[in-house]
């Protein structure tokens, strides 16, 4: 298949970027969008060309690194799949296929299409962890945890941190990842110990790190490659003003 | 860390606020659109109802607690969403070129506009028919009518007349119309958002929550609509025209109460 691509250039987080068109002729139908990529930017180099940077790693849908919009998507058409399981298959023959970076303020391009996703580490090292004791793991069975319970966690734990729930959010929140990444600690009995202080942690460093307010679009959930959903968020809302309750009184005795 | 960062409202404070506040003026919306229904049962009724209104026990004072607590209700609301519109484009400066929707409504995303609209449809409200004086003088031009309070007959100022005599202005009653319909787009978005904000939604709720919250948006439109439409259609014609010619024959009505 024939394809015509507007690719996001820039040089560096400095320089204003702009799309720069190609053409890539025959292009193998079975091939996954980030090979389509790997084979233009081969042609490119051996033309002496500067190759387009993109952000990949496992290419199994699990790492979470690969991050381009891609028609206007996050991740490309496809729903529940990241944009290196997404595969050519979907496109058709003349198609025109325009791929940017992420948008977001918290997110600054680096090069091209890779933007830098410190803002969710810094979310992470407010209060995504346990605060376990040092010594032999504890026996398995030990804490026992009901299945829905341990399912519905496991359903939150599922993220990989890609951010395109903050790259399809037209404010450019980070409410699906921040809630995904708390709830999965406070639903579990290992995490309860430290609920309200993570969740208050958690929601001040993602304001501090200039990603937006959540107005309930729900444009997040439906790019989502692993179909985390509102549940979350909204859990986050419950969590969060118990936590600024318990606070509260807790501060007046 | 500039200064305006480091006393940012957290951004679920805000949410809270903007659910409540919101909550406080639909149940407001609900109440004035029951009260206005009356318009249907006659003259009298309504006249009697804008009566006791104005007199609440305890009123003056109870009726501006009232009043204070839907403005105060009203500028939280309307800080929030000029706090989140400022924020969340400073959160996203720039759009995708072939920028797609999934699921996001189009009365979600244009919640800042119809609430601007509301917001200054609001503004002519009050001063059409609380102060009665826009677009016409409504205290020189509309005079009194008998009521039946307690079972004593009193003359009161004649809320039925105003309306009729407001709505026979097509314009006004189409501006009204249109405002009313998105009254019900910002409804359908924002009673359903209100239960999200505050947490109390998940996955088996959210497409019934969202049914409801159109279906809530579709009774407020009729219900307020309704009226306008029945005013243009020559409701209440006949007897604005006969209370008009009574006001002219006896001008010598005594000024309508303050309050």
């Amino acid at each position: 298949m024939h394809l015509h691509l507007k690719i996001w250039r820039q040089k560096n987080g400095d320089q204003p970027g702009k799309f720069v068109s190609y053409e890539l002729p025959e292009v193998d139908e079975g091939s996954s969008f980030l090979e389509m990529l790997d084979i233009m930017n081969e042609q490119m180099v051996s033309k002496g060309e500067e190759p387009v940077a993109f952000d990949h790693d496992c290419r199994e849908g699990i790492c979470g690194m690969c991050s381009l919009v891609i028609n206007g998507e996050a991740h490309g058409p496809q729903r529940a799949t990241t944009a290196c399981q997404l595969h050519m298959r979907h496109f058709k023959d003349g198609d025109t296929i325009t791929i940017e970076p992420w948008r977001a303020k918290a997110f600054p391009v680096v090069k091209d299409l890779v933007v830098d996703r410190t803002a969710f580490d810094k979310v992470i090292q407010a209060g995504g962890f346990i605060t376990a004791r040092t010594g032999s793991a504890q026996d398995a069975n030990e804490v026992p945890i009901p299945k829905p319970v341990a399912d519905k966690a496991m359903d939150a734990a599922a993220c990989i941190g890609c951010g395109a729930c903050v790259a399809a959010c037209p404010n450019g929140s980070a409410m699906l990842f921040t809630s995904a990444k708390a709830g999965h600690l406070n639903l579990l009995p290992q995490g309860k110990a430290e609920k309200d202080e993570r969740t208050l942690k958690m929601v001040e460093a993602m304001d501090k790190a200039g990603f937006g307010n959540c107005t309930n679009y729900g444009e997040c959930q439906a790019v989502c490659p692993k179909e985390i959903t509102l549940d979350f968020i909204a859990k986050m809302n419950r969590d969060y003003a118990t936590a600024r309750v318990r606070k509260f009184f807790s501060k007046a005795c | 860390m500039s200064a305006t960062e480091s006393c940012r409202i957290p951004s679920l404070v805000k949410k809270y606020l903007m659910a409540i506040s919101g909550l406080v003026l639909v149940l407001f919306i609900v109440g004035h659109m029951l009260g206005n229904l009356q318009f249907f049962i006659g003259p009298e009724v309504i006249n009697a109802y804008a009566f006791h209104l104005h007199h609440l026990p305890g009123a003056p004072v109870s009726l501006w607690l009232i009043r204070s607590s839907l403005l105060g209700a009203l500028v939280v609301h309307v800080w929030m969403a000029i706090l989140l519109t400022k924020e969340n484009r400073a959160a996203r400066p720039e759009d995708y070129l072939g920028q797609k929707t999934r699921v996001a409504t189009y009365a979600a995303r244009t919640m800042p506009v119809t609430g601007v609209l509301i917001l200054a449809f609001v503004v002519f409200h009050i001063l059409q028919y609380t102060t009665r004086v826009v677009p016409v003088d409504y205290n020189q031009t509309i005079g009194q009518s008998a009521i039946e309070v307690g079972h004593v007959e009193l003359e009161y100022f004649d809320v039925f007349a105003m309306m009729v005599s407001g709505f026979s202005s097509p314009l006004i009653s189409f501006f009204y119309i249109v405002t009313m319909g998105l009254l019900c787009m910002h409804l359908s978005h924002g009673v359903a958002s209100m239960f999200q904000s505050v947490g109390l939604r998940n996955e088996s709720w959210r497409p019934k929550l969202k049914c409801a919250a159109a279906i809530f948006g579709w009774v407020i439109f009729l219900g307020f609509a309704s009226i306008p439409a029945s005013v243009l259609a020559g409701y209440g014609e006949p007897y604005l025209s006969a209370k008009e010619t009574a006001w002219a024959n006896a001008p010598v009505t005594p000024p309508p109460s303050s309050h």
